[in-house]
């Protein structure tokens, strides 16, 4: 198996009490609560979290995009990147990921990978996501056309990285005269692609198809669902004539390892349910704007709502431990619960959160110590 | 009154029509909201006129409405639309999104229209006047900011939609989305084109519209022609529903006075 080490790097010092006098912490929450001293000192550690990670035994470290929120201080992800790669020597960085349709010009992104994975010597992968819904409020992008965009832009990404340029392009969205990037990539025929995704069967089938065959995460699910995306996508695999391998699937989740289930409950509370309570938790209304899922996949969605009635109350961690949407415990604990979904699915990356919501510098360091001594180690292949 | 049900096919796409009335025709285009059915402010209007209230396309089902991407191809849908209705020139009335879409059509060619009135139109935006979020508000937010006597709130959410009901509102605001979601519910072309609208104009907007503020009707005035504006008091975004009738006996009286 193959261990990434994800940061989402969120804005820990936020005053609670202002934050729940709003709607969210996404694109509403004033940013008169932000404190850049505090900030400045927050993407230090985080830093420091990351680059341990390498010393640890990772494989890759992971970063991702969000806008204007205290979720997570990263709308720019390939500065993070770029310090990681001068401050690590082996370890894969993992943008996952760059959110596609969001960008009036996809070139850039294009250029910004290569330029990545010439700094890196080849150690870049390159995440390709359309963005949560929040981020449509964020920067006014359209959410009816994000699908659209998003695989146009993926075609003349790949394109730049691999076809001899100057070449035009010819879009819906996007139309360029000149597309001719130096640099190349450093890894060839170009780094390789990821998709995150919270599993709309639309972007399973996309991934899997056989001249793409890129791998795929499923982020933030409960254990159930996860299990049935990943076998969708082997499905769908099987579908375009090949068997899907294990390094083609992927889970993400927040994961907390102590000696004992209870201690690891205890000391991961405030951290988890502070990330789906305050960081993560949305309306509807700004989680999923019109056009950004298909009218179909919208309308099941607000049926299976209406049956579940109104906004659901507050996440525990027993509840997400229980539906295995974070995975805490014992080293024990934890290693059976991946190796179940490893049964179960085959799958093969796990990108592992361990630092979430507001767990502090000092229960990470030894979360991450004890994930990688007392886990990993057994799952390696 | 009872109104007619037919269906009117534009090219490829076929929508619903209501009709009653007799009289010059008069095409009503809805808002984001959707497809109204026939309400008592039709009535006023059809003891003088012959009433058309059509379905964009797009609302209520997305079938057949791929080619409408923009506010600029459902205008040019509706020139087709009048030129295949068999009249020879109409009075167009439209509210908020159709009040747009209205506009729209009449910079391009008013040669199918008698009159326009536009009842707090979208299409034009007002520098440091903010408009509501629309698509940020929740559906009880959506309901008490769209009217200003909240009694027409508290009744809009004392119904619970059925699923199909919900499924049509949540294609609308699909199609919302797709015309008013970037620029935010405006044109930035519009209004420079404004003076190419010639037939007689009415602009109506609710003094107390919470979604698209009253000083929107400023640039109405300063730049249509032959325009003139009225404000509805104590009434909010939606003035054809809140206030019927003081809403229809203005569009009468203008329709009147130009005939005189």
């Amino acid at each position: 198996m193959k261990f990434v080490c994800f940061h989402l790097m969120p804005y820990r010092p936020l005053d609670m009490a202002a934050r729940k006098q709003h709607r969210s912490a996404w694109v509403v929450l004033p940013n008169s609560l932000y404190d850049p001293v505090k900030g400045a000192e927050e993407y230090e550690s985080y830093l420091d979290q990351l680059t341990y990670a390498e010393t640890l035994g990772f494989d890759a470290v992971g970063v991702n995009e969000h806008h204007q929120t205290a979720y997570g201080m990263m709308p720019a992800p390939n500065l993070i990147a770029s310090a990681l790669i001068q401050r690590t020597k082996k370890v894969k960085v993992a943008i996952l990921g760059r959110a596609l349709p969001l960008t009036s010009n996809p070139i850039w992104i294009a250029e910004e990978f290569a330029m990545l994975d010439n700094l890196s010597k080849g150690r870049i992968i390159a995440g390709f996501v359309r963005g949560i819904g929040t981020e449509y409020h964020a920067t006014g992008l359209n959410p009816s056309f994000s699908l659209e965009r998003f695989q146009e832009a993926h075609d003349l990404i790949v394109g730049a990285w691999t076809r001899p340029g100057p070449f035009e392009f010819e879009g819906e969205h996007f139309n360029f005269r000149y597309v001719n990037l130096w640099p190349r990539p450093y890894q060839t025929p170009h780094p390789p692609i990821w998709i995150p995704s919270m599993g709309s069967s639309e972007t399973i089938r996309w991934a899997a198809s056989s001249e793409r065959k890129y791998p795929f995460l499923v982020t933030f699910s409960a254990h159930e669902l996860v299990a049935r995306y990943l076998n969708l996508y082997r499905d769908a695999a099987k579908q375009f004539g090949y068997e899907a391998s294990g390094d083609q699937l992927g889970w993400a989740a927040p994961i907390y390892v102590a000696d004992t289930d209870e201690r690891a409950r205890v000391e991961a509370k405030a951290g988890i349910e502070s990330l789906f309570n305050d960081y993560l938790a949305n309306p509807w209304e700004m989680l999923l704007p019109p056009g950004y899922t298909s009218l179909s996949s919208m309308k099941n969605t607000m049926r299976v709502r209406k049956a579940l009635g109104s906004r659901a109350g507050k996440l525990t961690i027993d509840d997400l431990a229980e539906s295995g949407t974070v995975v805490v415990g014992s080293p024990r604990t934890v290693r059976e619960k991946i190796e179940r979904m490893r049964d179960l699915t085959g799958f093969n990356i796990l990108v592992s959160l361990l630092q979430f919501g507001v767990l502090s510098n000092e229960l990470t360091r030894r979360n991450m110590e004890m994930f990688a001594s007392e886990v990993m180690p057994h799952l390696k292949a | 009154m009872a109104p007619r049900e037919q269906q009117h096919q534009v090219g490829e796409i076929s929508v619903r029509m209501l009709r009653a009335g007799e009289g010059e025709p008069l095409l009503f285009l809805h808002g984001a909201g959707g497809w109204p059915g026939w309400i008592p402010f039709f009535d006023k209007l059809a003891a003088h006129h012959e009433v058309l209230v059509p379905e964009h396309p797009g609302f209520g089902t997305l079938e057949k409405a791929a080619a409408i991407r923009d506010i600029a191809d459902m205008a040019m849908y509706y020139l087709d639309f009048l030129d295949g209705l068999g009249a020879d020139r109409v009075h167009l009335v439209g509210n908020s999104l159709g009040g747009w879409i209205a506009a729209e059509l009449a910079v391009r060619n008013c040669a199918r229209l008698q009159s326009l009135c536009l009842i707090s139109p979208a299409g034009v935006r007002v520098k440091g006047v903010p408009m509501g979020d629309n698509f940020i508000w929740s559906p009880e937010e959506a309901a008490r900011n769209l009217f200003h006597d909240q009694a027409f709130a508290d009744r809009m959410l004392a119904i619970t939609p059925t699923d199909e009901e919900a499924d049509r509102l949540l294609t609308n605001r699909f199609m919302a989305a797709r015309l008013g979601w970037q620029p935010r519910w405006f044109d930035p072309a519009l209004e420079r084109w404004l003076h190419r609208i010639t037939v007689p104009t009415l602009v109506l907007w609710g003094e107390n519209d919470k979604f698209l503020p009253s000083a929107y009707a400023e640039p109405w005035r300063e730049r249509v022609p032959d325009v003139r504006v009225e404000t509805i008091v104590a009434c909010g975004h939606l003035p054809h529903v809140e206030k019927a009738d003081v809403t229809a006996e203005k569009i009468l009286a203008f329709l009147d006075g130009r005939r005189a």
